[in-house]
Protein backbone atom coordinates (compact mmCIF):
# COMPACT_ATOMS: atom_id res chain seq x y z
CA UNK A 1 0.00 0.00 0.00
CA UNK A 2 1.15 3.49 -0.97
CA UNK A 3 1.65 6.16 1.74
CA UNK A 4 0.06 8.72 -0.60
CA UNK A 5 -3.21 6.89 -0.07
CA UNK A 6 -3.12 7.91 3.62
CA UNK A 7 -3.47 11.57 2.66
CA UNK A 8 -5.97 10.78 -0.11
CA UNK A 9 -8.19 9.02 2.45
CA UNK A 10 -7.99 11.84 4.99
CA UNK A 11 -8.63 14.52 2.37
CA UNK A 12 -11.52 12.48 0.97
CA UNK A 13 -13.24 12.12 4.32
CA UNK A 14 -12.34 15.42 5.98
CA UNK A 15 -11.28 17.93 3.27
CA UNK A 16 -11.87 21.02 5.40
CA UNK A 17 -10.24 19.81 8.61
CA UNK A 18 -6.96 21.54 9.53
CA UNK A 19 -4.00 19.29 8.77
CA UNK A 20 -1.03 21.54 9.44
CA UNK A 21 0.10 24.72 11.06
CA UNK A 22 -1.21 27.18 13.63
CA UNK A 23 -4.93 27.56 14.37
CA UNK A 24 -4.93 31.06 12.93
CA UNK A 25 -3.30 30.17 9.60
CA UNK A 26 -3.69 26.43 9.26
CA UNK A 27 -3.64 24.35 6.10
CA UNK A 28 -6.60 22.05 5.43
CA UNK A 29 -6.31 18.48 4.10
CA UNK A 30 -7.62 19.73 0.75
CA UNK A 31 -5.00 22.46 0.59
CA UNK A 32 -2.22 20.04 1.64
CA UNK A 33 -3.25 17.72 -1.20
CA UNK A 34 -3.16 20.60 -3.69
CA UNK A 35 0.23 21.79 -2.45
CA UNK A 36 1.69 18.29 -2.70
CA UNK A 37 0.43 18.12 -6.28
CA UNK A 38 1.96 21.50 -7.14
CA UNK A 39 5.21 20.50 -5.45
CA UNK A 40 5.30 17.20 -7.35
CA UNK A 41 4.92 18.93 -10.73
CA UNK A 42 7.67 21.38 -9.82
CA UNK A 43 10.10 18.71 -8.60
CA UNK A 44 9.49 16.53 -11.65
CA UNK A 45 10.56 19.43 -13.86
CA UNK A 46 13.81 19.97 -11.90
CA UNK A 47 15.35 16.57 -12.44
CA UNK A 48 15.15 12.88 -11.76
CA UNK A 49 15.68 10.74 -8.72
CA UNK A 50 15.33 10.94 -4.96
CA UNK A 51 13.67 13.97 -3.36
CA UNK A 52 16.04 15.33 -0.70
CA UNK A 53 14.90 17.66 2.08
CA UNK A 54 17.52 19.80 3.77
CA UNK A 55 15.95 22.27 6.13
CA UNK A 56 14.10 23.09 9.30
CA UNK A 57 10.75 21.64 10.32
CA UNK A 58 7.62 23.27 8.97
CA UNK A 59 4.51 22.71 6.84
CA UNK A 60 6.75 22.22 3.80
CA UNK A 61 8.03 18.95 5.25
CA UNK A 62 4.71 17.07 4.93
CA UNK A 63 4.12 18.74 1.56
CA UNK A 64 7.49 17.45 0.34
CA UNK A 65 6.86 13.97 1.80
CA UNK A 66 3.61 13.63 -0.14
CA UNK A 67 5.00 15.30 -3.28
CA UNK A 68 7.77 12.67 -3.39
CA UNK A 69 5.18 9.93 -2.77
CA UNK A 70 3.04 11.25 -5.63
CA UNK A 71 6.04 10.95 -7.95
CA UNK A 72 6.83 7.46 -6.67
CA UNK A 73 10.29 8.65 -5.65
CA UNK A 74 12.17 8.09 -2.38
CA UNK A 75 12.18 10.94 0.15
CA UNK A 76 15.49 11.57 1.91
CA UNK A 77 15.67 14.14 4.73
CA UNK A 78 19.25 15.11 5.62
CA UNK A 79 20.79 16.32 8.85
CA UNK A 80 21.57 20.02 8.42
CA UNK A 81 23.60 20.01 11.63
CA UNK A 82 26.39 17.98 10.06
CA UNK A 83 29.64 19.73 9.26
CA UNK A 84 29.65 21.08 5.69
CA UNK A 85 32.06 18.45 4.36
CA UNK A 86 30.01 15.58 5.87
CA UNK A 87 26.77 17.10 4.62
CA UNK A 88 28.08 17.42 1.07
CA UNK A 89 29.35 13.84 1.14
CA UNK A 90 25.93 12.61 2.30
CA UNK A 91 24.09 14.70 -0.28
CA UNK A 92 26.33 13.36 -3.04
CA UNK A 93 25.31 9.81 -2.02
CA UNK A 94 21.66 10.64 -2.86
CA UNK A 95 22.43 11.40 -6.54
CA UNK A 96 20.62 11.43 -8.87
CA UNK A 97 18.35 13.63 -6.82
CA UNK A 98 16.45 16.89 -6.48
CA UNK A 99 17.15 18.65 -3.18
CA UNK A 100 14.82 21.13 -1.51
CA UNK A 101 17.20 23.30 0.53
CA UNK A 102 16.43 26.06 3.02
CA UNK A 103 17.50 29.29 1.32
CA UNK A 104 20.13 30.14 3.92
CA UNK A 105 21.63 26.63 3.74
CA UNK A 106 22.06 26.66 -0.03
CA UNK A 107 25.65 28.06 -0.05
CA UNK A 108 26.71 25.04 2.04
CA UNK A 109 25.90 22.54 -0.70
CA UNK A 110 26.20 24.30 -4.08
CA UNK A 111 28.07 22.31 -6.69
CA UNK A 112 27.23 18.82 -5.38
CA UNK A 113 27.49 16.50 -8.38
CA UNK A 114 24.31 14.86 -9.67
CA UNK A 115 22.02 16.88 -7.40
CA UNK A 116 19.56 19.48 -8.70
CA UNK A 117 19.21 22.14 -6.00
CA UNK A 118 16.02 24.14 -5.44
CA UNK A 119 15.42 26.63 -2.67
CA UNK A 120 12.66 26.04 -0.18
CA UNK A 121 11.09 29.37 -1.12
CA UNK A 122 10.93 28.37 -4.81
CA UNK A 123 9.38 25.02 -3.83
CA UNK A 124 6.81 26.73 -1.61
CA UNK A 125 5.89 29.17 -4.35
CA UNK A 126 5.35 26.31 -6.81
CA UNK A 127 3.13 24.53 -4.28
CA UNK A 128 0.78 27.54 -4.37
CA UNK A 129 0.90 27.96 -8.14
CA UNK A 130 -2.36 27.07 -9.93
CA UNK A 131 -0.66 25.88 -13.12
CA UNK A 132 1.65 23.57 -11.15
CA UNK A 133 -1.32 22.20 -9.20
CA UNK A 134 -3.21 21.47 -12.42
CA UNK A 135 -0.35 19.59 -14.08
CA UNK A 136 -0.05 15.79 -13.92
CA UNK A 137 3.64 14.85 -13.75
CA UNK A 138 4.87 11.42 -14.70
CA UNK A 139 5.05 9.09 -11.70
CA UNK A 140 7.23 6.03 -11.18
CA UNK A 141 5.89 2.78 -9.72
CA UNK A 142 6.13 3.50 -5.98
CA UNK A 143 8.43 1.26 -3.97
CA UNK A 144 10.93 2.97 -1.64
CA UNK A 145 9.15 5.69 0.34
CA UNK A 146 11.94 6.99 2.55
CA UNK A 147 15.72 6.81 2.68
CA UNK A 148 16.83 7.74 6.17
CA UNK A 149 20.45 8.09 7.11
CA UNK A 150 21.24 6.67 10.54
CA UNK A 151 22.77 9.10 13.00
CA UNK A 152 26.20 7.61 12.49
CA UNK A 153 27.12 7.49 16.18
CA UNK A 154 29.19 4.39 15.39
CA UNK A 155 30.63 5.31 12.00
CA UNK A 156 29.68 6.49 8.50
CA UNK A 157 25.86 6.98 8.29
CA UNK A 158 23.97 4.12 6.64
CA UNK A 159 20.90 4.73 4.46
CA UNK A 160 17.97 2.79 5.89
CA UNK A 161 15.39 1.86 3.26
CA UNK A 162 11.72 2.18 4.26
CA UNK A 163 9.27 0.98 1.66
CA UNK A 164 5.72 2.21 1.21
CA UNK A 165 4.54 -1.21 2.38
CA UNK A 166 6.50 -0.90 5.66
CA UNK A 167 5.33 2.60 6.53
CA UNK A 168 1.72 2.09 5.45
CA UNK A 169 1.53 -1.14 7.48
CA UNK A 170 2.83 0.74 10.53
CA UNK A 171 0.30 3.52 10.15
CA UNK A 172 -2.83 1.48 9.46
CA UNK A 173 -2.07 -1.05 12.20
CA UNK A 174 -1.34 1.51 14.93
CA UNK A 175 -3.50 4.56 14.17
CA UNK A 176 -7.27 4.88 14.04
CA UNK A 177 -8.30 6.62 10.81
CA UNK A 178 -9.39 10.18 11.65
CA UNK A 179 -9.46 9.02 15.28
CA UNK A 180 -8.34 12.38 16.62
CA UNK A 181 -10.95 14.49 18.32
CA UNK A 182 -11.87 17.88 16.91
CA UNK A 183 -9.30 20.45 17.99
CA UNK A 184 -6.50 18.03 18.85
CA UNK A 185 -3.02 19.10 17.79
CA UNK A 186 0.38 17.43 17.88
CA UNK A 187 3.59 19.36 18.42
CA UNK A 188 6.45 17.86 16.42
CA UNK A 189 9.89 18.96 17.55
CA UNK A 190 12.06 16.03 16.49
CA UNK A 191 13.92 17.03 13.32
CA UNK A 192 12.84 15.95 9.81
CA UNK A 193 15.80 13.57 9.50
CA UNK A 194 14.74 11.50 12.56
CA UNK A 195 12.41 8.54 11.97
CA UNK A 196 9.93 10.00 14.48
CA UNK A 197 9.85 13.21 12.43
CA UNK A 198 8.83 11.24 9.35
CA UNK A 199 6.38 8.88 11.05
CA UNK A 200 4.75 11.83 12.87
CA UNK A 201 3.76 13.23 9.47
CA UNK A 202 2.12 9.98 8.36
CA UNK A 203 0.39 9.08 11.63
CA UNK A 204 -0.73 12.69 12.18
CA UNK A 205 -2.32 12.88 8.73
CA UNK A 206 -4.03 9.48 8.97
CA UNK A 207 -5.27 10.16 12.48
CA UNK A 208 -6.56 13.58 11.42
CA UNK A 209 -4.66 15.41 14.14
CA UNK A 210 -3.35 18.85 13.24
CA UNK A 211 0.45 18.91 13.10
CA UNK A 212 2.28 21.93 14.49
CA UNK A 213 5.99 21.94 13.73
CA UNK A 214 8.62 23.57 15.88
CA UNK A 215 11.30 24.78 13.45
CA UNK A 216 14.01 23.50 15.74
CA UNK A 217 13.80 22.45 19.38
CA UNK A 218 14.46 24.77 22.27
CA UNK A 219 12.71 24.02 25.58
CA UNK A 220 11.39 27.57 25.88
CA UNK A 221 9.88 27.59 22.37
CA UNK A 222 8.41 24.16 22.93
CA UNK A 223 6.57 25.27 26.08
CA UNK A 224 5.46 28.60 24.57
CA UNK A 225 4.13 26.94 21.40
CA UNK A 226 2.46 24.12 23.32
CA UNK A 227 0.61 26.67 25.44
CA UNK A 228 -0.28 29.06 22.59
CA UNK A 229 -1.52 26.34 20.22
CA UNK A 230 -3.36 24.31 22.91
CA UNK A 231 -1.23 21.30 21.98
CA UNK A 232 -2.80 18.00 23.06
CA UNK A 233 -0.15 15.50 21.91
CA UNK A 234 3.63 15.52 21.54
CA UNK A 235 6.63 13.25 21.24
CA UNK A 236 10.01 14.14 22.70
CA UNK A 237 13.36 12.47 23.21
CA UNK A 238 14.51 12.05 26.84
CA UNK A 239 16.97 14.94 26.83
CA UNK A 240 14.20 17.24 25.60
CA UNK A 241 11.84 16.19 28.38
CA UNK A 242 14.31 17.04 31.14
CA UNK A 243 14.81 20.53 29.72
CA UNK A 244 11.07 21.05 29.20
CA UNK A 245 10.44 20.18 32.85
CA UNK A 246 13.04 22.77 33.89
CA UNK A 247 11.09 25.45 32.02
CA UNK A 248 7.74 24.31 33.43
CA UNK A 249 9.13 24.42 36.95
CA UNK A 250 10.59 27.90 36.44
CA UNK A 251 7.60 29.48 34.71
CA UNK A 252 4.78 27.68 36.53
CA UNK A 253 3.19 26.77 33.17
CA UNK A 254 1.35 23.43 33.43
CA UNK A 255 -0.04 23.04 29.87
CA UNK A 256 -3.65 22.25 30.79
CA UNK A 257 -4.56 21.27 27.20
CA UNK A 258 -1.85 18.63 26.98
CA UNK A 259 -3.32 15.12 27.04
CA UNK A 260 -0.52 12.82 25.97
CA UNK A 261 3.24 12.99 25.88
CA UNK A 262 5.25 10.17 24.37
CA UNK A 263 8.96 9.75 24.66
CA UNK A 264 11.55 7.56 22.99
CA UNK A 265 14.74 7.58 21.00
CA UNK A 266 16.97 6.88 23.97
CA UNK A 267 17.09 5.70 27.55
CA UNK A 268 14.77 7.71 29.80
CA UNK A 269 16.38 8.36 33.20
CA UNK A 270 13.94 7.24 35.93
CA UNK A 271 14.29 10.49 37.94
CA UNK A 272 13.17 12.48 34.88
CA UNK A 273 10.04 10.43 34.17
CA UNK A 274 9.12 10.40 37.87
CA UNK A 275 9.46 14.18 37.92
CA UNK A 276 7.31 14.46 34.79
CA UNK A 277 4.57 12.24 36.23
CA UNK A 278 4.48 14.33 39.41
CA UNK A 279 4.53 17.69 37.62
CA UNK A 280 1.94 16.84 34.97
CA UNK A 281 -0.57 14.47 36.59
CA UNK A 282 -3.20 15.25 33.92
CA UNK A 283 -0.98 13.95 31.11
CA UNK A 284 -0.89 10.40 29.72
CA UNK A 285 2.73 9.29 29.31
CA UNK A 286 3.77 6.77 26.68
CA UNK A 287 7.22 5.26 26.33
CA UNK A 288 7.77 4.18 22.74
CA UNK A 289 10.65 2.01 21.58
CA UNK A 290 11.51 1.70 17.94
CA UNK A 291 14.27 2.02 15.40
CA UNK A 292 14.67 3.69 12.06
CA UNK A 293 14.80 0.22 10.49
CA UNK A 294 11.42 -0.70 12.02
CA UNK A 295 9.44 2.34 10.72
CA UNK A 296 9.32 3.79 14.25
CA UNK A 297 7.52 2.27 17.27
CA UNK A 298 7.56 -1.48 17.95
CA UNK A 299 6.70 -1.50 21.66
CA UNK A 300 4.88 0.84 24.04
CA UNK A 301 4.61 1.35 27.77
CA UNK A 302 1.14 2.87 27.91
CA UNK A 303 -0.33 5.44 30.34
CA UNK A 304 -1.97 2.77 32.49
CA UNK A 305 1.37 0.94 32.81
CA UNK A 306 2.95 4.19 34.00
CA UNK A 307 0.29 4.79 36.66
CA UNK A 308 0.34 1.19 37.89
CA UNK A 309 4.13 1.19 38.11
CA UNK A 310 4.14 4.33 40.24
CA UNK A 311 1.33 3.19 42.54
CA UNK A 312 2.20 -0.48 42.95
CA UNK A 313 3.75 -2.22 45.97
CA UNK A 314 4.86 -5.08 43.73
CA UNK A 315 8.56 -4.70 42.86
CA UNK A 316 8.05 -6.34 39.46
CA UNK A 317 5.29 -3.88 38.52
CA UNK A 318 7.24 -0.89 39.87
CA UNK A 319 10.28 -1.87 37.80
CA UNK A 320 8.23 -1.58 34.59
CA UNK A 321 8.61 2.19 34.64
CA UNK A 322 12.13 1.40 33.42
CA UNK A 323 10.86 -0.86 30.62
CA UNK A 324 9.78 0.02 27.10
CA UNK A 325 6.49 -1.81 27.55
CA UNK A 326 5.02 -4.56 25.43
CA UNK A 327 5.30 -5.25 21.69
CA UNK A 328 2.62 -3.80 19.40
CA UNK A 329 -0.01 -6.43 18.49
CA UNK A 330 1.26 -6.28 14.90
CA UNK A 331 4.90 -7.17 15.65
CA UNK A 332 6.69 -10.09 17.32
CA UNK A 333 9.71 -9.73 19.56
CA UNK A 334 12.18 -12.47 20.51
CA UNK A 335 15.28 -12.47 22.68
CA UNK A 336 18.12 -14.55 21.32
CA UNK A 337 21.52 -15.67 22.55
CA UNK A 338 24.86 -15.39 20.74
CA UNK A 339 24.24 -18.60 18.74
CA UNK A 340 20.82 -17.36 17.62
CA UNK A 341 18.93 -19.56 20.11
CA UNK A 342 15.70 -18.21 21.64
CA UNK A 343 16.22 -17.30 25.31
CA UNK A 344 13.69 -17.73 28.12
CA UNK A 345 12.10 -14.84 30.01
CA UNK A 346 14.32 -12.71 32.25
CA UNK A 347 17.53 -13.67 30.41
CA UNK A 348 19.28 -10.88 28.54
CA UNK A 349 20.23 -11.32 24.89
CA UNK A 350 19.75 -9.59 21.57
CA UNK A 351 16.34 -8.15 20.69
CA UNK A 352 14.93 -9.53 17.41
CA UNK A 353 11.80 -8.16 15.78
CA UNK A 354 9.51 -9.26 12.96
CA UNK A 355 6.49 -7.63 11.32
CA UNK A 356 5.28 -5.90 8.16
CA UNK A 357 6.55 -2.52 9.34
CA UNK A 358 10.07 -3.92 9.81
CA UNK A 359 12.26 -3.06 6.83
CA UNK A 360 15.58 -4.23 8.28
CA UNK A 361 17.22 -3.00 5.12
CA UNK A 362 19.97 -0.61 4.16
CA UNK A 363 20.77 0.50 0.62
CA UNK A 364 22.22 -2.57 -1.05
CA UNK A 365 21.92 -4.76 2.02
CA UNK A 366 18.97 -6.62 3.52
CA UNK A 367 19.51 -7.60 7.14
CA UNK A 368 16.36 -9.59 7.89
CA UNK A 369 16.77 -13.36 7.85
CA UNK A 370 14.74 -15.70 5.65
CA UNK A 371 11.95 -15.79 8.26
CA UNK A 372 11.75 -12.00 8.35
CA UNK A 373 13.49 -11.49 11.71
CA UNK A 374 15.60 -8.36 12.16
CA UNK A 375 18.44 -8.25 14.69
CA UNK A 376 18.22 -4.84 16.37
CA UNK A 377 21.73 -4.86 17.95
CA UNK A 378 19.95 -3.81 21.15
CA UNK A 379 20.50 -5.91 24.26
CA UNK A 380 17.39 -6.65 26.29
CA UNK A 381 15.13 -9.10 28.09
CA UNK A 382 11.45 -9.77 28.69
CA UNK A 383 9.94 -9.94 32.17
CA UNK A 384 7.45 -12.69 33.09
CA UNK A 385 4.53 -10.56 31.86
CA UNK A 386 6.23 -9.78 28.53
CA UNK A 387 7.49 -6.28 29.26
CA UNK A 388 10.68 -5.48 27.37
CA UNK A 389 13.68 -4.09 29.22
CA UNK A 390 16.61 -2.70 27.25
CA UNK A 391 20.24 -2.95 28.37
CA UNK A 392 21.63 -0.62 25.71
CA UNK A 393 23.36 -1.26 22.40
CA UNK A 394 25.17 -4.58 22.11
CA UNK A 395 28.16 -2.64 20.79
CA UNK A 396 28.27 -0.74 24.10
CA UNK A 397 28.38 -3.83 26.30
CA UNK A 398 31.55 -3.88 28.38
CA UNK A 399 33.42 -7.18 28.33
CA UNK A 400 35.44 -7.39 31.55
CA UNK A 401 37.43 -10.60 31.88
CA UNK A 402 34.82 -12.53 29.87
CA UNK A 403 31.88 -11.10 31.78
CA UNK A 404 29.35 -9.04 29.80
CA UNK A 405 28.39 -5.89 31.66
CA UNK A 406 25.63 -3.57 30.43
CA UNK A 407 26.31 0.11 31.07
CA UNK A 408 22.61 1.01 31.40
CA UNK A 409 22.07 -0.73 34.69
CA UNK A 410 25.10 0.93 36.29
CA UNK A 411 24.11 4.31 34.89
CA UNK A 412 20.63 3.97 36.39
CA UNK A 413 22.10 3.28 39.82
CA UNK A 414 24.52 6.19 39.64
CA UNK A 415 21.89 8.58 38.31
CA UNK A 416 19.81 7.92 41.41
CA UNK A 417 22.61 9.36 43.59
CA UNK A 418 21.74 12.93 44.67
CA UNK A 419 25.16 14.29 43.69
CA UNK A 420 24.95 12.92 40.13
CA UNK A 421 23.28 15.02 37.44
CA UNK A 422 24.23 12.84 34.47
CA UNK A 423 26.43 9.82 33.88
CA UNK A 424 27.87 7.63 31.18
CA UNK A 425 29.42 4.23 31.85
CA UNK A 426 31.78 2.89 29.22
CA UNK A 427 34.51 0.29 28.79
CA UNK A 428 38.07 1.56 29.13
CA UNK A 429 41.01 -0.48 27.80
CA UNK A 430 42.59 -2.59 30.54
CA UNK A 431 45.73 -4.74 30.28
CA UNK A 432 44.52 -7.32 32.76
CA UNK A 433 40.75 -7.57 32.09
CA UNK A 434 40.57 -6.47 28.46
CA UNK A 435 38.13 -3.77 29.50
CA UNK A 436 37.34 -2.19 32.81
CA UNK A 437 34.25 -0.27 33.86
CA UNK A 438 34.71 3.49 33.69
CA UNK A 439 32.19 6.11 34.83
CA UNK A 440 32.06 9.65 33.49
CA UNK A 441 30.09 11.80 35.92
CA UNK A 442 28.45 15.19 35.56
CA UNK A 443 28.14 16.23 39.21
CA UNK A 444 25.20 18.14 40.64
CA UNK A 445 27.08 20.93 42.42
CA UNK A 446 30.37 19.88 44.05
CA UNK A 447 31.85 16.67 42.69
CA UNK A 448 31.50 13.80 45.19
CA UNK A 449 34.49 11.63 46.14
CA UNK A 450 34.82 8.57 43.85
CA UNK A 451 34.83 6.27 46.91
CA UNK A 452 31.40 7.55 47.90
CA UNK A 453 29.98 6.71 44.48
CA UNK A 454 31.81 3.36 44.36
CA UNK A 455 30.25 2.38 47.71
CA UNK A 456 26.85 3.47 46.38
CA UNK A 457 27.16 1.12 43.40
CA UNK A 458 28.68 -1.72 45.45
CA UNK A 459 25.71 -1.62 47.81
CA UNK A 460 23.33 -2.15 44.89
CA UNK A 461 25.07 -4.24 42.22
CA UNK A 462 27.53 -7.11 41.90
CA UNK A 463 31.08 -5.96 42.73
CA UNK A 464 32.43 -6.52 39.20
CA UNK A 465 30.00 -3.83 38.05
CA UNK A 466 31.54 -1.14 40.25
CA UNK A 467 33.41 1.37 38.11
CA UNK A 468 37.19 1.33 38.61
CA UNK A 469 37.88 4.56 36.76
CA UNK A 470 36.13 7.81 37.55
CA UNK A 471 36.09 10.98 35.53
CA UNK A 472 34.21 14.21 36.22
CA UNK A 473 33.17 16.69 33.56
CA UNK A 474 30.77 19.60 33.07
CA UNK A 475 28.62 17.86 30.46
CA UNK A 476 28.36 14.76 28.31
CA UNK A 477 28.49 14.76 24.51
CA UNK A 478 25.04 14.20 22.98
CA UNK A 479 23.97 14.54 19.37
CA UNK A 480 21.00 16.82 18.68
CA UNK A 481 18.46 14.01 18.92
CA UNK A 482 19.64 13.08 22.39
CA UNK A 483 21.89 10.11 21.64
CA UNK A 484 24.89 9.89 23.91
CA UNK A 485 28.09 9.83 21.87
CA UNK A 486 29.86 7.01 23.73
CA UNK A 487 32.38 6.69 20.94
CA UNK A 488 33.64 10.21 21.73
CA UNK A 489 34.00 9.42 25.44
CA UNK A 490 35.70 6.12 24.68
CA UNK A 491 38.22 7.75 22.37
CA UNK A 492 39.01 10.34 25.02
CA UNK A 493 39.51 7.70 27.70
CA UNK A 494 41.75 5.59 25.45
CA UNK A 495 43.79 8.67 24.57
CA UNK A 496 44.15 9.57 28.25
CA UNK A 497 45.32 6.04 29.06
CA UNK A 498 47.87 5.89 26.22
CA UNK B 1 -9.32 -10.83 -10.33
CA UNK B 2 -5.76 -10.32 -9.13
CA UNK B 3 -6.16 -9.22 -5.52
CA UNK B 4 -2.50 -8.44 -4.92
CA UNK B 5 -1.37 -6.40 -1.90
CA UNK B 6 -1.66 -2.66 -2.48
CA UNK B 7 -4.04 -3.01 -5.45
CA UNK B 8 -6.99 -0.63 -5.37
CA UNK B 9 -10.60 -1.42 -6.18
CA UNK B 10 -13.86 0.45 -6.30
CA UNK B 11 -17.48 -0.53 -6.09
CA UNK B 12 -19.57 -0.81 -9.23
CA UNK B 13 -22.68 0.20 -7.30
CA UNK B 14 -21.68 2.87 -4.75
CA UNK B 15 -18.84 5.19 -3.61
CA UNK B 16 -16.92 2.46 -1.75
CA UNK B 17 -13.21 2.13 -2.46
CA UNK B 18 -10.79 -0.37 -0.94
CA UNK B 19 -7.13 -1.40 -1.00
CA UNK B 20 -5.86 -4.95 -0.52
CA UNK B 21 -3.85 -5.29 2.70
CA UNK B 22 -3.49 -9.10 2.60
CA UNK B 23 -4.38 -11.19 -0.45
CA UNK B 24 -6.70 -14.20 -0.22
CA UNK B 25 -5.03 -17.62 0.07
CA UNK B 26 -7.04 -18.86 -2.91
CA UNK B 27 -8.69 -17.02 -5.80
CA UNK B 28 -11.90 -15.17 -5.10
CA UNK B 29 -14.06 -12.32 -6.32
CA UNK B 30 -14.08 -9.15 -4.23
CA UNK B 31 -17.57 -7.71 -4.20
CA UNK B 32 -19.39 -4.67 -2.97
CA UNK B 33 -23.16 -4.31 -2.78
CA UNK B 34 -23.51 -7.72 -4.40
CA UNK B 35 -21.48 -6.89 -7.54
CA UNK B 36 -17.81 -7.60 -8.33
CA UNK B 37 -15.62 -4.59 -7.56
CA UNK B 38 -13.84 -2.95 -10.47
CA UNK B 39 -10.29 -1.65 -10.90
CA UNK B 40 -9.73 1.75 -9.29
CA UNK B 41 -8.90 3.35 -12.63
CA UNK B 42 -11.94 1.90 -14.39
CA UNK B 43 -15.12 3.82 -15.23
CA UNK B 44 -18.00 3.09 -12.84
CA UNK B 45 -21.11 1.88 -14.71
CA UNK B 46 -24.18 4.07 -14.31
CA UNK B 47 -27.49 3.04 -12.81
CA UNK B 48 -26.44 0.20 -10.51
CA UNK B 49 -27.29 0.15 -6.80
CA UNK B 50 -26.45 -2.20 -3.92
CA UNK B 51 -28.57 -5.32 -3.53
CA UNK B 52 -30.92 -4.87 -0.52
CA UNK B 53 -29.20 -7.64 1.47
CA UNK B 54 -25.76 -6.18 0.64
CA UNK B 55 -26.45 -2.57 1.60
CA UNK B 56 -25.01 -2.45 5.13
CA UNK B 57 -22.42 0.10 4.03
CA UNK B 58 -18.64 0.39 4.34
CA UNK B 59 -16.66 2.75 6.56
CA UNK B 60 -13.44 4.51 5.55
CA UNK B 61 -10.47 3.51 7.68
CA UNK B 62 -12.02 0.20 8.75
CA UNK B 63 -10.28 -3.06 7.96
CA UNK B 64 -12.40 -5.91 6.66
CA UNK B 65 -11.31 -9.53 6.58
CA UNK B 66 -12.34 -13.04 5.65
CA UNK B 67 -11.34 -15.84 7.99
CA UNK B 68 -11.60 -18.54 5.29
CA UNK B 69 -9.17 -17.07 2.77
CA UNK B 70 -7.16 -14.68 4.97
CA UNK B 71 -8.16 -11.75 2.75
CA UNK B 72 -7.87 -8.37 4.42
CA UNK B 73 -8.84 -5.04 2.85
CA UNK B 74 -8.80 -1.47 4.07
CA UNK B 75 -11.81 0.61 3.09
CA UNK B 76 -10.38 3.87 1.74
CA UNK B 77 -13.68 5.54 0.87
CA UNK B 78 -17.06 4.94 2.45
CA UNK B 79 -20.12 3.81 0.49
CA UNK B 80 -23.59 2.32 0.75
CA UNK B 81 -22.71 -1.22 -0.29
CA UNK B 82 -21.15 -3.85 1.97
CA UNK B 83 -18.00 -5.81 1.17
CA UNK B 84 -17.83 -9.53 0.44
CA UNK B 85 -15.66 -12.14 -1.19
CA UNK B 86 -17.31 -14.63 -3.54
CA UNK B 87 -20.67 -14.06 -1.88
CA UNK B 88 -19.36 -14.26 1.71
CA UNK B 89 -19.65 -11.00 3.70
CA UNK B 90 -16.39 -9.65 5.12
CA UNK B 91 -16.14 -9.04 8.86
CA UNK B 92 -14.73 -5.87 10.39
CA UNK B 93 -11.47 -6.48 12.18
CA UNK B 94 -11.64 -4.35 15.32
CA UNK B 95 -8.11 -3.10 15.96
CA UNK B 96 -7.06 -2.38 19.51
CA UNK B 97 -6.63 1.35 19.94
CA UNK B 98 -3.02 2.17 20.68
CA UNK B 99 -1.76 5.30 22.38
CA UNK B 100 -0.18 7.83 20.05
CA UNK B 101 3.60 7.43 20.03
CA UNK B 102 4.98 9.69 17.27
Amino acid sequence: MHTGLLLEMAAGAAPDRLALGPRSAGITFDELTARARGGASFLAAQGEGTVVFLGLNGPSLPVAVFAAAALGRPFAPLNYRLADADLRRLLARTAPSVAIVDDDMLPRVVGTLGVALVTRSAFEEACRDDAMRAATPEAAEPDVAVLLFTSGTTGEPKAAVLRHANLAAYVISTVEFLGAEEGEAALVSVPPYHIAGVSAVLTGIYGGRRIVHLEAFTPHDWVTTAAAEAITHAMVVPTMLGRILDVLETTGERLPALKALSYGGGRMPLPVIRRALALLPHVDFVNAYGLTETSSTISVLDPEDHRLAVASDDAEVRARLGSVGRPLPSVEIQIRGPAGEALPRCISGEVYVRGEQVSGEYLGKRLTDSDGWFATRDAGWLDPAGYLFLDGRLDDVIVRGGENISPGEIEDVLRAHPAVADVAVIGAPDDRWGERVAAVIVPRGKAPAPEVLADWVKARLRSTKTPETWQFRAELPYNDTGKLLRRVLKAELSAAAA
Amino acid sequence: MDLKPGSRWKSAVCDTEAVIVRPPGNPGVLECGGQPMIAHAAERPVGLSPAPDRAGGSTAGKRYSDADTGLEVLCTKAGAGSLAISGRPLATAEAKKLPSSD
